[in-house]
């Protein structure tokens, strides 16, 4: 067989030969090329088109790959240093589902952080695992959640010793790490898988100034999301898995609900995108360093606003920071973080990722440019200047912990019934309700409704924050558990 | 030998002049610049390919850029160009003897060096010691002055390239902080003609609109930018274009110009209907 380095795209290449082949397609997708939908081939453009095809003999196939499609996933493997990399298209949310169906079947315990993507509570309520939550440290000042102790971990661990993974966030949104690494052993000693989502870290697997990778870690499963910092297309994904896992299981997981007409444009962008992260990484990340540095110290001399980094570091529940992330809290001028987000977008055309109550979080990557930074810490210094406020009564924190009744898939199941949502402090919620994004819920299925909560959820509501989740649409109901 | 200059100013409009030859062709650290020699324009200096001035026409510009302003406040001291790389802005305002200081901000320092080189016409004026050059981003250095400034003159390219932040609500706020409290804002306003150009021209006088108390455009005629027909906008604090300005004052100083004069000056706020209306249309979002 041949062997490929890195500078290879096996995908890239099939694709091209495929052209020069010019094929009749008496197959699948029905637009033939681009040639049946003229509109469509106007706005994404024919390159685009011509090669949105389905899986063939030399294009390989996601479900049981053999050829191109293995030979990227090797490359990717071998890049990101895992024992087997799965390309996933279904965004990931595919992937950290993959990771829980594969550790836990129903009734089996595993220990994770509250603030994680739904995409993980998600998991529970198909397959039946029962969380042992841990609740994420919070920074009074900043009112962000932050890594889990070490300590938390072991205690959760020792009362759950019958617990069959451990779920880290590595990073969270805000950039925040746990000591993923002693995490890892701990849990290896008990027997536990250690799985991370890793959706806002596939950056740190190419550079030695970043936190810990999770593979590099000791990690049994990690969710990489390669279309945030790794400049794949949206939706496209990569699972990494190391050698206590069977890739043959993980295999048959994924394909129970993945796609059997996976995209050959997602597929590409990660057969790229890994290349470009295995020849450049290193120094597109030295430049997205660079950029979030100059970004941060500009912004702290506006004054009032805080762009954190490294000093949160505290050894343990922020065991470490990734540098590359650019978060402001703003509560200091007088404004929620979704409050600026609305500003920057309505009134400076620069959009955001997300404001929470207190902070925003600007994300910054392989396609930025100085100039945009100047913009936004312009656009920034502007706002307080215009619209600061002094003297208003403002929520502190964007994490509450949560009761947890029951398990998420039983209460999804249960009778329940729809009430006002005034009504329903004391009682059990059966859906989601969460800020989008970060996505991480306020509310998961299986948790006590308290008046903090429900409070919450008003401010939140008040400042604009987009809530989503509940089967009412506009949140004045919410379903409940008879 | 037939070489032609050719600039696409939409995508079914092609303008272009016979040129004699390149003189300089480079790529800075921001944008291709070159330098033509041309019969009927004379010397054309372009970035990425895009036409900034000619030798011939080129008054047209800087001085409306520079006399309208300079003719309403009563006694501007220190003034602040923004671009400009070419010179021709500074060019214009060291002619008046009151002038104390004036702070070029150009972020990309080959401009200039070309312009010194092979526009000496134009970048006459770089060697005088009321100069100071900062080679560095507008927004940038914008957002650390604070009233400091009697006229700002926002001298940019068009809002695609380089020159895309001296476009934004957060420059032109920027800008107000930096002026005193009876300061002037001009900048180069796009075209109200082709779709494009008419656009970013709106959306421009939308954000100085936001920033200013007082907005408003006036226009010239500069036969190698598209249409022809181009706009500058006036945005101040305090004084009005026409009826704060002082001809008199103006006339006694016996600047020579070969297209500003005051009775144009008063004219060229008079804008045509669809141009009112364009304008209009962005005010009412306001």
């Amino acid at each position: 067989m041949e062997f490929f380095t890195q500078d290879r795209v096996p995908i890239l290449e099939a694709l091209e030969k495929m052209k020069i082949a010019r094929l009749v397609p008496f197959d699948v997708p029905g637009h033939k090329r681009g040639r049946g939908n003229a509109e469509l081939t106007e706005f994404l453009g024919d390159k685009c088109l011509s090669v949105d095809v389905n899986s063939m003999k030399m294009l390989d196939n996601l479900c049981h790959p053999v050829s191109v499609i293995k030979e990227a996933q090797e490359l990717a493997a071998e890049a990101f240093k895992a024992a087997h990399a799965f390309f996933m298209v279904g965004g990931t949310t595919s992937a950290v589902q993959a990771m829980i169906l594969t550790a836990c079947k129903r009734g089996e315990k595993i220990i994770i952080p509250r603030n994680v993507h739904r995409s993980a509570i998600n998991a529970m309520i198909l397959c039946g695992a029962v969380p042992v939550y841990v609740n994420p440290q919070i920074d009074p000042a900043l009112g962000i959640s932050l890594g889990m102790s070490l300590a938390d971990v072991r205690k959760a661990i020792d009362e759950n010793p019958d617990a069959k993974a451990v779920f880290v966030n590595n990073p969270t949104y805000y950039g925040i790490c746990s000591d993923i690494k002693s995490i890892a052993e701990l849990a290896h000693e008990h027997g536990m898988m250690l799985l991370a989502d890793e959706a806002h870290g596939s950056h740190l697997y190419f550079s030695d100034k970043l936190p810990a990778a999770a593979m590099h870690a000791g990690a049994d499963m990690a969710a990489i999301s390669m279309h945030k910092s790794g400049g794949s297309l949206t939706q496209s994904s990569i699972l990494l898995i190391g050698d206590r896992v069977s890739e043959g299981y993980v295999h048959k997981i994924i394909n129970l609900t993945q796609t059997t007409s996976a995209s050959y444009l997602l597929m590409v962008s990660l057969d790229i995108s890994r290349r470009n992260m295995a020849l450049n990484g290193a120094k597109l990340v030295d430049n997205i360093i660079d950029m979030v540095q100059y970004a941060r110290d500009e912004i702290n001399t506006i004054g009032d606003y805080y762009a954190y980094s490294r000093e949160l570091i505290n050894g343990d529940s922020v065991y470490d920071f990734d540098i590359t992330k650019l978060a402001v809290f703003t509560r200091s001028i007088g404004l929620a973080g979704i409050e600026v987000y609305d500003l920057l977008r309505d009134e400076y055309d620069i959009q955001t990722e997300f404001g929470d109550i207190a902070n925003i979080l600007a994300y910054v990557s392989v396609g930025d440019r100085l100039k945009d930074i100047e913009r936004l810490v312009s656009a920034l210094s502007e706002i307080r200047r215009n619209y600061r406020q002094t003297g208003r009564k403002m929520l502190k924190a964007e994490y509450i912990s949560p009761i947890v009744a029951c398990p998420p898939q039983e209460a999804f199941y249960a009778d329940m019934e729809s009430l006002p949502i005034g009504e329903t402090a004391g009682r059990i919620c059966s859906e989601f309700v969460m800020c989008y994004p970060p996505g991480i819920p306020i509310l998961a299925p299986g948790e006590i409704i308290t008046e903090e909560i429900l409070q919450y959820i008003q401010y939140a509501k008040k400042k604009g924050c987009s809530l989503t989740g509940p089967e009412s649409m506009d949140i004045k109901y919410l379903n409940v558990m008879k | 030998m037939d070489l032609w200059y050719m600039e696409q100013h939409t995508p079914n409009v092609k303008f272009s002049v016979k040129v004699d030859k390149q003189l300089y062709s480079g790529m800075s650290d921001f944008q291709r610049i070159d330098v033509f020699e041309s019969a009927e324009f004379g010397r054309i200096l372009t970035l990425d390919g895009f036409l900034m001035l000619t030798e011939k026409d080129e008054f047209i510009y800087h001085e409306m850029i520079v006399h309208v302003p300079m003719c309403v406040h009563p006694d501007p001291k220190k003034v602040l160009v923004i671009g400009g790389g070419d010179g021709g802005a500074v060019r214009e305002l060291l002619r008046y003897p009151g002038i104390e200081a004036i702070d070029l901000v150009e972020i990309d320092e080959a401009v200039v060096e070309v312009s010194k080189k092979y526009l000496p016409g134009v970048a006459s004026g770089f060697s005088d010691s009321r100069v100071r050059c900062h080679y560095q981003d507008g927004l940038k250095f914008i957002r650390r002055v604070e009233d400091e400034y009697d006229i700002i003159i926002v001298d940019s390219t068009d809002p695609f390239g380089p020159g895309e932040g001296l476009f934004t609500k957060e420059f032109y706020g920027n800008c107000f902080k930096a002026l005193h409290a009876d300061g002037i804002m001009v900048n180069q306003h796009e075209s109200p003609y082709y779709k494009d150009d008419a656009y970013a021209m709106q959306r421009a006088h939308k954000r100085i609109v936001q920033s200013f108390p007082y907005s408003r455009v006036y226009q010239a005629h500069i036969p190698t930018y598209p249409s022809g027909h181009w706009l500058f906008g006036f945005a101040s604090k305090k004084y009005h274009p026409v009826r704060d300005a002082d001809w008199d004052r103006w006339k006694k100083l016996g600047i020579k110009t070969r297209y500003y004069n005051t009775n144009l000056h008063a004219g060229a706020f008079a804008l045509p209907t669809y141009v009112e209306e364009l304008l209009k249309d962005v005010e009412s979002e306001c």
